[in-house]
């Protein structure tokens, strides 16, 4: 099987704080990681090459700090690393990126042959919009899963588990084909020293928008983004509430008992 | 593109088995302010093989006119054939708007269809609005794990499209009296365009789904529970309640509950009359999830848990002694 893996370099979001003067991100300091929708989709791509022989390539798009997620990747199931990294790439809404990415992925293909199958993660944590898959996959024309927690080849056919509101929903579908990959219920696996070694040692060749073939550059960064981000502003939710603190937690329970009660809320 | 071309707001309405999702009753209301202030029609969109129930209950929430597509074909969600309908109904009738529930099919189609347009669509929203200066929808929704708000326009294409958080809007009160022009569409798949096949159906294990967003009362556990065997205390509460468990992404992260419980930036946005958040610290990934809910209690044993910033009603004190005398004054009053 020839499978390529998105990843994304994101800034760890549950690391972030807002400075309570100027509400805004505080971003020095938090550290970037691999998404981590994205390691899971690894892992799964990873476990088919196990089982089913092949490679696995990964393919980000990003600042030349990628790189270091890209390595990372590398260490853990992927053999081989291209990074798309342009400043005509900056400012990219979901169409733009997809866009820029489904041209990457056929320049790619003409090194790497063609993948059978394209795995992304569920969304990325900074974003979260889970759009960018889904819309590689229109551009390719391709079918697509969603929310896949598992995906195994089964007498010649992709099988993914995909999960739904209520439950799961197991899909057979044709290759080839993209699947984006929530969390899974099995472990990712952890690098050795020797796959590390290896992973930092590698050369990760960079498509600018240059090497990218084919390449419409209206289409591109900002300039091909149908959406504008008008204002962003940190949510502010607090609110004066009554504070209960009794001697015991049952006298607690019983004033608060009492409280939503007379407010009509029991 | 001409804009002026595109006319009215469309809202999805999601169909499962012949039954409407809330969501997309829910939409109708935030989607009627905003055609009001347009000064266009709402018109409600249903794809199924059974979609009666679901034109009735778009024409008794609001909607103005009602597209159904039916066959056969549509009777499961897949991505192949739902995005074709809607594909084509959008580029038969050009909307200016289209919302659509931000469920896990919602987010899987609603990309496909825009990126088949070429126009831009904004995700999980939170907050809908109209521009008036700029004639746009001014889509709102949480980013970096909930830490910041952005508002997103699309000015120059059409029609705008957004997905929108199931939970967050509430349903009106529905008017069984109400008249509206149905519109139906023949819109036919051939089978082997559709190349996703559903093999089996596995149903949540312990049976009942988790139906949060429509919850009237939610308890929630998180971290400071301990232990998964902990949850029965939270679980005690939520039946005198007559509510619903809910969890934060720690105590799910740590495999104490399922996935389908959490509530928060990856899962789900609940605005229930009570949210109770036993042993939750209050991570604003967790906040961006629940601080729609008319009244907030907190109960926690750290005085400075973020929990209590948001909270109506905090009680600082350990969940163990708090919890199991609160059900017990639940139980009493509701006697």
């Amino acid at each position: 099987m020839n499978i390529l893996v998105c990843v994304k370099q994101v800034p760890d979001t549950t690391e972030i704080k807002i400075d309570p003067v100027t509400k805004t991100l505080i971003r020095a300091g938090v550290p970037s990681i691999v998404n981590p929708y994205d390691g899971y989709a690894l892992e799964v791509a990873a476990r088919i090459k196990d089982k089913e022989g092949g490679k696995v390539v990964l393919l980000s798009m990003g600042p030349p700090q990628a790189k270091d997620a890209i390595k990372e990747c590398l260490a853990v199931g992927g053999d081989k690393g291209y990074l798309v990294s342009d400043r005509a790439f900056g400012g990219a809404d979901t169409l733009a990126t997809s866009y820029t990415l489904t041209m990457a992925i056929k320049t790619v293909e003409e090194l790497e042959g063609k993948f059978d199958i394209i795995f992304c993660g569920k969304q990325a944590i900074d974003g979260d919009t889970a759009q960018v898959g889904p819309e590689i996959a229109e551009h390719l024309g391709y079918p697509q899963v969603t929310y896949a927690v598992e995906a195994e080849m089964v007498n010649g056919e992709l099988q993914v588990k995909r999960e739904t509101e209520d439950g799961a929903e197991l899909i057979g579908v044709q290759l080839p084909a993209l699947v984006t990959v929530t969390k899974p219920h099995f472990e990712i696996r952890y690098p050795t020293v020797k796959s590390k070694l290896a992973a930092n040692r590698a050369e990760i060749p960079t498509l600018t928008a240059a090497d990218v073939k084919n390449v419409e550059t209206g289409r591109l960064g900002l300039a091909g983004s149908p959406t504008k981000v008008k204002k962003s502003f940190t949510p502010d939710v607090s609110k004066k509430g009554v504070k209960i603190k009794e001697e015991t937690g049952a006298e607690s329970a019983k004033k608060l008992a009492a409280l939503l009660s007379a407010a009509g809320v029991m | 593109m001409n804009k002026a071309d595109y006319k009215n707001v469309w809202v999805y309405i999601e169909n499962v088995e012949g039954t409407p999702k809330s969501v997309g009753l829910e939409l109708l209301g935030p989607a009627r302010e905003i055609a009001g202030a347009m000064g266009q029609k709402l018109v409600a969109v249903v794809i199924s093989s059974a979609a009666e129930e679901s034109v009735k209950a778009a024409v008794a929430y609001g909607a103005d006119e009602v597209i159904v597509i039916e066959g056969p074909e549509y009777k499961d969600y897949t991505t192949d054939a739902y995005v074709n309908a809607l594909y084509e109904v959008v580029q038969k009738y050009k909307p200016a708007a289209l919302m659509i529930g931000a469920t896990n099919n919602g987010r899987d189609m609603a990309p496909r269809v825009s990126s088949r347009i070429g126009t831009g669509l904004t995700a999980d929203c939170t907050q809908l609005a109209y521009d008036a200066e700029s004639d746009n929808v001014a889509w709102t929704r949480p980013a970096f794990g909930g830490n910041l708000m952005a508002t997103i326009l699309c000015p120059d294409t059409r029609p705008q499209i957004g997905t929108v958080r199931p939970g967050v809007f509430k349903k009106k009160t529905p008017d069984a009296k109400r008249k509206a022009e149905i519109v139906r569409e023949k819109i036919h798949v051939p089978a082997d365009q559709i190349r996703t096949k559903i093999l089996k159906v596995f149903k949540e294990a312990g049976g009942e789904g988790v139906n949060l967003e429509d919850a009237d009362v939610i308890v929630s556990g998180g971290r400071g529970l301990g232990k998964p065997e902990n949850f029965k205390v939270v679980e005690e509460l939520a039946k005198a309640l007559g509510g619903v468990v809910g969890a934060s992404r720690a105590a799910v992260d740590a495999e104490w509950i399922s996935h389908a419980h959490q509530v928060g930036q990856t899962g789900k946005t609940v605005a229930p009359k009570l949210y109770i958040a036993c042993g939750i610290s209050g991570a604003i990934q967790h906040v961006a999830g629940m601080s729609g809910s008319d009244v907030i209690v907190a109960i926690n044993k750290d005085p400075d848990a973020p929990i209590f910033d948001i909270a109506d009603y905090g009680v600082v004190g350990d969940l163990f002694e708090v919890v199991p005398a609160l059900t017990e004054e639940v139980r009493k009053l509701k006697a």
